[in-house]
Order: structure tokens, then sequence, then C-alpha cells
């Protein structure tokens, strides 16, 4: 597990994420998913740039599958911005680090 | 004249992309690799790649590409997560417009590759990772004992609808012909899976769904008969379409938007290089884009030298 991400499972979501006091990033990722895997390393940095302001959330969807689920998730990565328990912005696919980090700034304001 | 920034600016990290740095940074070129989001390309979709030689038992898209990624570092270039925004390659130094600045380079490889193409049907955008899909090692395993839709006919298509039939119950191959153009190995598989059915002289012309993909709109060719066809899931394989959007008509390209180049990766244009599935070739596969990479790479060399002189 890399420093400042945390694995969220199905039995520790509503704590984590839906409780959470900051806003929270989840990817939705399995291992067998080649692009999961390259997003990666941009979801570490963020986590590093990030980190005291916003959490960063990994979900394996295949070892959870009650929470991507609830979301209707059917491709992935799939990332899913939480504020205050609400989903405030899903993104599907791989995308850009500048994409995640407007985003990311966009929520903090 | 100013001394540009740059030898050489490689747009794309793919397979040619990263060959060509490799080759660039070992002749000690001056060299920046500029990527949109993150190395790989079209190959981070493959599940399993057992034709790319040198790897007996086979690999997965991303390991490969970690692979590549790794030994490329062992070298002295730049890798940026930038997108390129447009090219001005008027003049003979040329320069690239990131989003945050400008820089100016002696030479450009363009390495971007091609992304699947689109139908071009109502509701295909808006159910796209909604149960639309065109990566089925990403989402297949979302459709286990569910049914599931695929369209296309050639080796894509045919292969990844039997990679599917290892999670769905049943798969629709939806073909706009009456017979395939995969490879006969390939056909041979499919046509003896039990979970697939063929639906021959068949398109699609639309998909409907609430939150997720519900029905398919079908119809066939030779009888005009419309039909929907109920479905959990729909992978679209119709060929690619070249990444050459921020080029416009700056380089040449063929009449699919692919860009044309000699034996040398030359384009229309001095100076500026192509590698890999966006050029106009007759093979994209790993093999052939990182032989275009390397080509690409030694020619932009030869091309440098020549400046001096």
């Amino acid at each position: 597990m890399a420093k400042g991400i945390v694995d969220i499972e199905d039995s520790s979501f509503e704590a984590e994420v839906l409780q959470a006091v900051t806003p929270v990033l989840v990817d939705f990722w399995a291992p067998w998913c080649g692009p999961c895997r390259a997003m990666a390393p941009i979801l570490e940095e963020l986590a590093e740039t990030y980190g005291n302001k916003i959490k960063i959330a990994k979900c394996n969807v295949d070892d959870n599958p009650v929470t991507p689920g609830k979301f209707e998730i059917r491709s992935i990565p799939t990332l899913i911005f939480f504020k205050n328990g609400d989903v405030a912005e899903q993104i599907i696919g791989i995308v850009a680090k500048s994409k995640l980090e407007e985003s990311i700034n966009t929520i903090l304001r | 004249m100013k001394t540009p920034d740059y030898d050489l600016v490689i747009i794309g990290g793919g397979p040619a992309g990263l060959t060509a740095g490799l080759y660039a940074a070992r002749a000690r070129l001056k060299v920046i690799l500029v990527e949109k989001i993150t190395p790989g390309g079209q190959i981070l979709v493959t599940d399993w790649i057992e034709n790319y030689p040198g790897f007996p038992e086979g690999l997965t898209g991303i390991d490969l590409v970690q692979k590549m990624t790794d030994q490329v570092n062992k070298f002295d270039i730049e890798i940026e997560s930038a997108e390129v925004q447009g090219l001005d390659l008027s003049e003979q130094v040329k320069i690239i417009k990131l989003s945050d600045r400008e820089i100016s380079t002696h030479t450009v490889i363009i390495a971007t590759g091609a992304s699947p193409s689109k139908l071009g049907v109502p509701g295909e955008d808006s159910l796209y990772g909604k149960g639309l899909s065109s990566c089925a090692t990403c989402d297949g395993p979302f459709f286990r004992d569910k049914v599931v839709a695929a369209v296309g006919g050639g080796d894509t298509a045919v292969q990844e609808s039997i990679f599917l039939t290892k999670f769905a119950s049943k798969v629709y191959l939806i073909h706009r012909r009456d017979e395939l153009r995969a490879t006969k190995i390939i056909q041979e598989r499919a046509f003896e899976n039990d979970k697939i059915e063929i639906l021959w002289d068949t398109v699609v012309t639309g998909f409907e769904g609430l939150f997720n993909v519900e029905k398919v709109n079908i119809k066939n060719v030779k009888t005009g008969a419309p039909e929907n066809l109920t479905v959990d899931g729909c992978f679209v394989w119709v060929g690619i379409s070249p990444n050459t959007g921020f080029i416009k008509d700056s380089v040449k390209l063929d009449e699919s938007g692919f860009i044309i180049a000699n034996s040398r990766m030359e384009t229309s244009v001095p100076g500026v290089f192509v590698a890999g599935d966006v050029r106009n070739t007759p093979l994209r596969q790993v093999a052939t884009a990182v032989g275009d990479g390397a080509t690409a790479a030694v020619s932009a060399g030869h091309y440098i030298e020549n400046l001096s002189i």
C-alpha cells in the first residue's frame, strides 16, 4: 500500500468515505485492469501533494462487490469524489493528473 | 538562430514513443517525451500479449509497458505528463504548444497512436462507461452470468468476444456483413463457442437505458427489419481512429487521417517523423510500433546531424 492511500472495504466505506470530514477521492479498481494499474502512480503523487486536504482511497472491486454495485459501476477505473457523504464528481476511465488536480481544486474551494 | 529547447520532442508514450525515447536518449539527443495521461497507450487495455518476441510465456499489456518504461528511464530522458494543444511546424525550429507553455525543438516524433472508433449512434456517448465499453479486460468481469452484445467482425471484436464468454452467459456478436474479417483461427474458436451467437448482416442504430445500457437497437441490412436486443452491456470494436486532432493539416494525412511517411518515418514536413499506430501502416502491433520508434529516432538523429554541417 502506497503512502497516504487508504484501502477501502465494503465494511469501512461508510466510516471512511461517507462520514469523512475531508473530501474523499475513491479509485475503484481491480488487479486485472491494466488502465487501473497505470493510474496507480498518479494517485500516489496526488496523495503526496494533497494528502492533508483530501483523502485518497482505493477500493478493490473484486474483494468488495457491494460498494461498486451501489454506485452502478460498470467500468473501471472509475474515480468518484465524495464531499459530505455525497457524490461530487464521477470520472470514468483513465484520466490525466492535471484533470484530477483541477477537480481537487474545485472540490476544495 | 536561437538554440531550441530540445533536439527532439516525442509526442505519445506507447510502445512507439517509448522506443523512440530509448534510441534518442542513447544517441545523446536532448529529448523530452510528452504523454497525455500515463505511458502505455492502447496496450494497457490488452489482456494478454503472446506475439511480442522475447516473452515466451506471454505477459499482460501493463507489465510490458512497465518493463519498457523502466528500460527507457535507465537513460537520460525527460518524461512529462502533458497534453499537446497544437503545433507550429512552419519554421525550421518547431514549436510544441502545451497547456502551460511552449517548447521549441529541432525535431518531432508523433507517436500518438489511435483510439477505438465510435459507431456514432444515439445513446453512445451518454452510456459510455455505463455498460457500454471497448475494454473487455477492464469491464468484462462486471458481466458475470449476464448477457452482452459485441459489435464488429475483425480480430479484436472476435477475440475479445471469446474472452467475454469467460464471464458472460451469452455474447451476441453483431456484424454488418455475412462473413467475419478476423484471422481464421480466431473465427474457428468463435464458431465453436456455444455462448457466442453471431447476428449477421446487422448494424447497431442506437443504445437505450436509463442509468445503464438496457437495449441495443439493431437493424438487419438485408431485410431492413429493426429489433431491440435486451442486454446488460455492449462492447464496441469497429476499428480505430488516429489521434491526430491536434495536428490539423500541418503534416500530410491519408484519407482516414493517418500520417503518411516513407520507410525512414519521414512525414511531409522535414524534421517531423511518425511512429506506431498513428502512421499509415499495413500492420498495427507492438512489434511494428517499436520498429517504427527506433527508425524514427535514428532518422531524427540524422536530420539533426545534417543541420549542423
